[in-house]
């Protein structure tokens, strides 16, 4: 069997570079959308903690599936569903080995964080939290990492509590150890917030976990398309993030959890391809990963996830982590020196990403002047409402780079400040 | 492209910085809030009705230039109006602002409120301009109430 007619690719034919570089220019070539104007100024992109764009890589995959591939996998005995489920299948080794996770099985394929985490809460969750309980979270969280924890405490009875920030937007590691109980069966944390850049202790936060038997779950949304994450090494029980904010399609995420604890949890959602046998009296279920993917998944979202991984591997991530501290420092200089200009969270441990307000000027305002320059920011609460109220903004400007990023693209963004403050005085 | 002063007009920009009646209403027998959840603009409008009539109107929240000029100005013009009165000219300004009807050849009652015709290039900014307005007409409509755009 030979495998599908692939698009002939011209290869690349500069000369290999050093390892050490990293050539700006080529990854930029690499993602189609960054050529175009908006309102007829080049396109700067700040938003990728919203989504990132996505490499031809990825758009080719995706592509190719549907113009050679298309099957549905798991169930034909035919050329096309085999060459499907392969793809499919990996997918999910690459993204294993992304997490360094101890087994394939251990990755379920989600619509993104969101769904991870409500599958968590849902199943886990319904199972472990009884009335009295408590599941612990963070001042830091996205609604995503709130609203479904709220809603099964308000189901079993059991108390959500929250652990502060400080002034810089640190978790207080002695408040989050305080909180800490017998009570506490699950703690919920982000890994890199998306409201403030914050990169938090997990390591010594799932030490101080595990110590009252609570299982962990990490919310990696903001944290995998910008370091390394190695979640044995961590040791959390869970980590999810979706596909789009690592440079792949949107409405594909993962799930990451212990084979022990995914086996254990009943399922999320009923239906094709997550049974073993069905009659009308009893169905039993199909092993992890399967039983919880119910229904025919996203398959084109996981080729195109795969595609992406192998992008960002490409490209390293320590790579990465370099270019994108170097623009963070950069960035954090150049706004810090403009008049009346704030930083909302300057963690020492911080991600790319640059929360910023201005005296008597709303980030609404910033944003749309801003996107008369072709300068797409973020502007609003973040999905992050009480991280809001902890600084006492309604809301915030937010910048957040990613890997295609350049220095000149943070001058164009002064710049833009410089003139929200001519229009607005 | 859209020009930014056509946007930012001068009377929007100063009225954003000192907007009018930007205060709690002692004597409101009526009050609303309005939020919109997308950007967390948040006002509350304080009413005092006067039978069918606004006998004062006063507001307080945070939200961007346009919306908070919008509230400003919106606190001038409705001031004595019916609530008939006021429904027309939420509907006259409601045209203006999504382009239906041009500044020039809106009725003479919009007044000053046609200087929000350049939201209309803006569609995602069309909330912010109505925001308050919307909160008025719930404030109108009875009792404590919140509205959303959403």
């Amino acid at each position: 069997m030979t495998p599908a007619a692939k698009p002939q690719v011209s290869e690349i034919t500069t000369p290999p570079t050093s390892p050490a570089a990293y050539d700006l220019h080529k990854i930029r070539r690499d993602f189609p959308i960054l050529c175009q104007r908006v309102n007829n100024r080049p396109l700067v992109y700040l938003d990728n903690a919203a989504t990132t764009q996505k490499p031809r890589v990825v758009i080719d995959a995706i592509t190719r599936y549907y113009e050679s591939g298309n099957a549905n996998i798991h169930r034909g005995v035919h050329y096309l569903s085999q060459h499907a489920t392969q793809e499919y299948e990996a997918s999910r080794e690459t993204v294993r080995r992304f997490l360094n996770a101890a087994d394939a099985s251990e990755i379920v394929f989600v619509r993104g964080a969101t769904e991870g985490i409500n599958l968590i809460a849902q199943t886990l969750g319904r199972t472990r939290v009884q009335a009295g309980d408590e599941v612990l979270i963070t001042a830091m969280e996205h609604h995503s990492n709130i609203v479904p924890w709220q809603i099964l405490c308000g189901e079993k009875g059991a108390r959500l509590r929250v652990a502060p920030i400080n002034d810089a937007g640190e978790l207080i590691l002695d408040e989050f150890t305080h909180l800490l109980g017998p009570r506490t069966k699950i703690v919920a944390v982000p890994h890199v917030s998306n409201a403030l850049g914050t990169i938090n202790p997990l390591h010594r936060m799932v030490e101080l976990a595990h110590g009252h038997n609570a299982a962990v779950v990490v919310d990696g949304a903001q944290a995998v398309s910008h370091l390394a994450v190695n979640v044995r090494a961590l040791d959390c029980d869970f980590y999810v993030f979706s596909g789009h904010k690592v440079y792949g399609p949107t409405g594909i995420g993962v799930l990451y959890g212990k084979a022990a604890l995914l086996d254990a949890m009943p399922p999320y959602q009923g239906g094709g391809d997550m049974i073993r046998s069905v009659t009308f009296e009893k169905t039993t279920y199909n092993k992890i990963p399967y039983k919880f993917e119910a229904g025919t998944p996203d398959i084109s979202g996981v080729i195109g996830l795969g595609a992406a991984i192998n992008y960002v591997n490409e490209v390293g991530l320590d790579r990465i982590a370099i270019h994108e501290q170097d623009l963070l420092r950069y960035a954090t200089e150049s706004l810090s020196a403009i008049p009346g200009v704030g930083l909302i969270g300057t963690a020492k441990e911080k991600a790319a990403v640059l929360s910023f307000v201005m005296d008597g000027i709303h980030p609404h305002d910033i944003g749309t002047i801003l996107d008369e320059e072709g300068i797409a920011i973020r502007t609003g609460h973040h999905c992050a409402q009480p991280v809001m109220d902890r600084f006492g903004v309604p809301a915030t400007a937010r910048a957040s780079l990613g890997l295609y990023n350049t220095r000149e693209e943070i001058d164009g963004l002064v710049k833009g400040i410089e003139k929200v403050r001519g229009v607005l005085g | 492209m859209p020009d930014l002063r056509e946007l930012y007009q001068d009377v929007i920009l100063e009225h954003s910085k000192a907007p009018r009646n930007y205060r709690e209403l002692g004597a409101a027998n009526r009050k609303a809030e309005g939020f919109n959840p997308l950007c967390g603009d948040r006002y509350i409008v304080y009413l005092d009705l006067d039978g069918d009539a606004v006998r004062d109107i006063a507001f307080q929240g945070s939200g961007c230039a346009i919306s908070k000029a919008s509230a400003s100005l919106m606190t001038q013009s409705v001031k004595g109006k019916t609530q008939s009165q006021i429904e027309e000219l939420f509907q006259d300004f409601h045209k203006i602002v999504t382009g239906q009807t041009s500044a020039e050849s809106s009725a003479p009652e919009v007044g000053k409120l046609s200087v929000f015709a350049g939201v209309s290039a803006y569609p995602v900014r069309v909330k912010c301009a109505t925001l308050a307005w919307h909160t008025l007409r719930a404030a109108l409509a009875g009792g404590d109430q919140s509205v959303s755009t959403e």
